[in-house]
């Protein structure tokens, strides 16, 4: 058993933590339009990662796409990334990921009549998983930065893979690890700096335990988004219920974790000129889209107790 | 990353598991821990059969008793332990701390002494850190050790010290130099229990049991050979043995809880059925779970790979005792009346509990360490 990354993976962190870093930085103008920078993403190989060599891609595999995921969630990345790759990818046949590789084609899915990004991408996984062309009504969504329609629908065409549930479900815990984990660096900044009678306010235990407590947040979720991860990309038996712990566990951390950002910033932590609140807007985005965490919950009771009778 | 067991570890697994099959009766597995399973006869036959069978001591250099396995083993170890509920080695102390101590900062005479016969069992060790004005705050400790020639004159009184009430010789924390700065004037002693002069009386627990003592030293005689490190570094000493209460602590709290969760999850298939609420919080008590075995292993990769457990482990006995409390006070809800005859499991183990967030650290001192050792906050004393 090796519960760790490779020195490759470990890399590949480091690249996509320093290229997201010097374009999406938090001092960006948060309202104006933001770039994709879609065809970047393609030649630095991240929309194929686990795409074939002979199709395009790179040839790797879900683990490299999590960690890929962790980073544009640290970062507060804006485009389809998550609806293309978490979402959509699993369900296309062999063209399909050669566009999705080269940076042609962005995808979204259909999920409980939603459809993230529907004006930005050009096709869309529906819920019968065939596909149809992004069109329909555009919703105000709680992230403005992921936005939300809903699909008007074709007659569509019938994809070939399935509507990988576990998979969209490991990506959106892989986000929500980055966010939890950038609030909590944002939140230990603050009490660094930050004096109040006349020491740094990380000194008070009250200010500090609650960061404790958002580090052993942060750590228990990013283990079981990496166990997910992992399942996922092996196809492992657990990877149902391990995605569902890994979604409602990293979903509420994360929320909680801005929360707790917020609560040790004051008064500047709850102002529109901060970046938490965009933090804290997609962790709610995270927590409410799909399945809600106490639906989760249900699933994995099911999965551990057994579906209860005559219910 | 690779969850699955490698050739080595299966193998090794599945002859563990094998031994235990053989070796382990059925009425001495699922006992309730505590001090039940340390007061009979069989506690020490048990941990010398382990000994015997290669499983005590997996990751200590073979020199030492030990079987020089890579720390894999060592987690593999506590879950199969946990899968057939059996009983633990009774040197808990001497295993996880004195030992580990005595490696780093002992004699080649005092690793002889000792090293191998905690193993087998032959030595039961206890601790001697807190004192009634001194328990978080170790560096206050006030039980005097004066040198006279060649021994130490020990005067003095610890607490909260599980198996002294067994104990062989005990790992004690005094001051040597009561001028001297903090932390600079403490002597870290292995002291012989049955020298004249120690005397040990149980603490009744919430539980109605007695795991743990009071240690009184009056003009106790220790050689000054039995000093771990020098006079005055016993700061140090003692540290090296903290990290090792808190390093490998983690695999060993999970296998317990695996056990808790297991039956936690039987009672819910017995008693709760379509109560959507109950089963939404025994899912989460299982997802904790995972989520401390999992970090578990992460420590466990960055230990393997560095020598040095992850930083991550510092959540590990933070958020188990948070869960050990929540899940036991679950587990008799769940029962309802039944919850709370008196010699019921969970009554025992809801207790018990209560001991968690207090026991090896308090919470409150857990999270002033993850905020100035991992977080790097200003400290805050």
């Amino acid at each position: 058993m090796d519960f760790a990354f490779n020195e490759d993976q470990l890399e590949l962190k480091r690249q996509a933590r320093a290229w997201l870093a010097e374009r999406y930085p938090l001092d960006r103008e948060w309202d104006a339009a933001q770039d994709d920078r879609w065809a970047e993403l393609a030649e630095l190989g991240w929309l194929g990662v686990s795409v074939a060599e002979d199709e395009g891609g790179v040839g790797l595999g879900f683990l490299e796409e999590a960690i890929l995921l962790e980073e544009l969630g640290y970062a507060l990345y804006p485009g389809p990334y998550l609806g293309t790759i978490g979402f959509a990818l699993a369900a296309l046949g062999p063209e399909d990921r050669t566009a999705v590789a080269a940076g042609n084609a962005k995808w979204s899915a259909e999920v409980n009549g939603l459809v993230p990004w529907l004006r930005s991408v050009d096709k869309v996984v529906d819920m019968d998983g065939n596909a149809q062309d992004a069109r329909g009504e555009e919703l105000v969504s709680v992230d403005p930065s992921r936005p939300l329609g809903r699909l008007e629908r074709g007659s569509g065409t019938p994809l070939p893979g399935p509507r990988d549930v576990p998979r969209a479900r490991a990506a959106m815990a892989a986000e929500a690890v980055g966010i939890a984990q950038r609030v909590l660096e944002l939140g230990i900044e603050h009490a660094k700096t930050r004096e109040q009678f006349g020491k740094p306010i990380g000194v008070y235990q009250a200010v500090s335990h609650q960061l404790a407590d958002t580090y052993a947040d942060v750590e228990l979720a990013r283990s079981l988004a990496y166990w997910a991860a992992w399942c996922v990309a092996e196809d492992d038996e657990q990877a149902p219920v391990a995605a569902a712990a890994a979604k409602a566990f990293t979903a509420e951390a994360a929320v909680r974790a801005c929360e707790r950002s917020i609560q040790v910033h004051g008064g500047t932590g709850f102002t529109w000129e901060h970046p938490l609140h965009r933090f804290y807007k997609r962790a709610l985005w995270l927590e409410g889209f799909g399945s809600r965490p106490s639906e989760l919950r249900l699933e994995v009771a099911d999965a551990v107790l057994g579906v209860p009778v005559g219910v | 990353m690779d969850l699955r067991d490698t050739q080595e570890e299966a193998a090794f697994r599945a002859e563990l598991r094998g031994w235990l099959e053989a070796n382990l009766p059925g009425e001495r597995r699922g006992g309730r821990g505590g001090a039940q399973r340390f007061d009979d006869a069989f506690g020490r036959e048990w941990s010398r059969k382990l000994y015997d069978g290669g499983y005590a001591g997996l990751t200590w250099p073979k020199e030492y008793g030990g079987a020089g396995a890579p720390y894999s083993f060592q987690a593999i170890f506590y879950e199969e332990m946990a899968r057939a509920q059996a009983p633990g080695h009774v040197g808990v102390i001497g295993l996880g701390m004195a030992g580990p101590t005595i490696m780093a900062h002992g004699t080649d005479e005092q690793k002889q002494a000792h090293l191998s016969k905690i193993l087998s069992a032959e030595e039961i060790w206890c601790q001697g850190f807190s004192e009634p004005g001194a328990g978080s705050d170790l560096a206050a400790a006030r039980t005097s050790a004066e040198r006279r020639g060649d021994v130490y004159v020990v005067n003095g009184q610890k607490v909260w010290s599980s198996f002294a009430q067994l104990a062989d010789f005990c790992i004690l924390v005094t001051l040597s130099d009561p001028d001297a700065k903090r932390y600079q004037g403490l002597t870290y002693l292995i002291v012989d229990m049955h020298s004249p002069g120690v005397e040990v009386r149980p603490l009744r627990q919430i539980t109605g049991e007695a795991e743990f003592n009071e240690i009184f030293f009056n003009d106790v005689q220790v050689p000054v050979s039995n000093r771990l490190g020098e006079e005055g570094e016993g700061w140090q000493v003692a540290m090296t043995t903290l990290l090792h209460e808190r390093g490998t602590l983690g695999f060993a709290l999970t296998a317990a809880l695996d056990v808790s969760v297991g039956k936690l999850l039987e009672i819910a298939r017995e008693r709760v059925n379509g109560d959507a609420g109950t089963r939404e919080r025994v899912a989460a008590e299982w997802i904790e779970l995972q989520a401390l075995r999992y970090t578990n292993y992460r420590a466990l990769g960055t230990l393997q790979r560095t020598g040095i457990p992850g930083p991550e482990g510092s959540a590990i006995k933070l958020r188990w005792s948070e869960q050990n409390q929540r899940l036991t006070k679950l587990g008799r809800e769940l029962l309802g009346a039944d919850g709370i005859l008196d010699d019921g499991w969970w009554h025992h183990q809801q207790l018990r509990s209560r001991g968690n967030t207090i026991e090896a650290g308090t919470s409150e001192v857990l999270r002033n360490i993850v905020a100035e050792r991992v977080l790097g906050l200003p400290r805050s004393r």
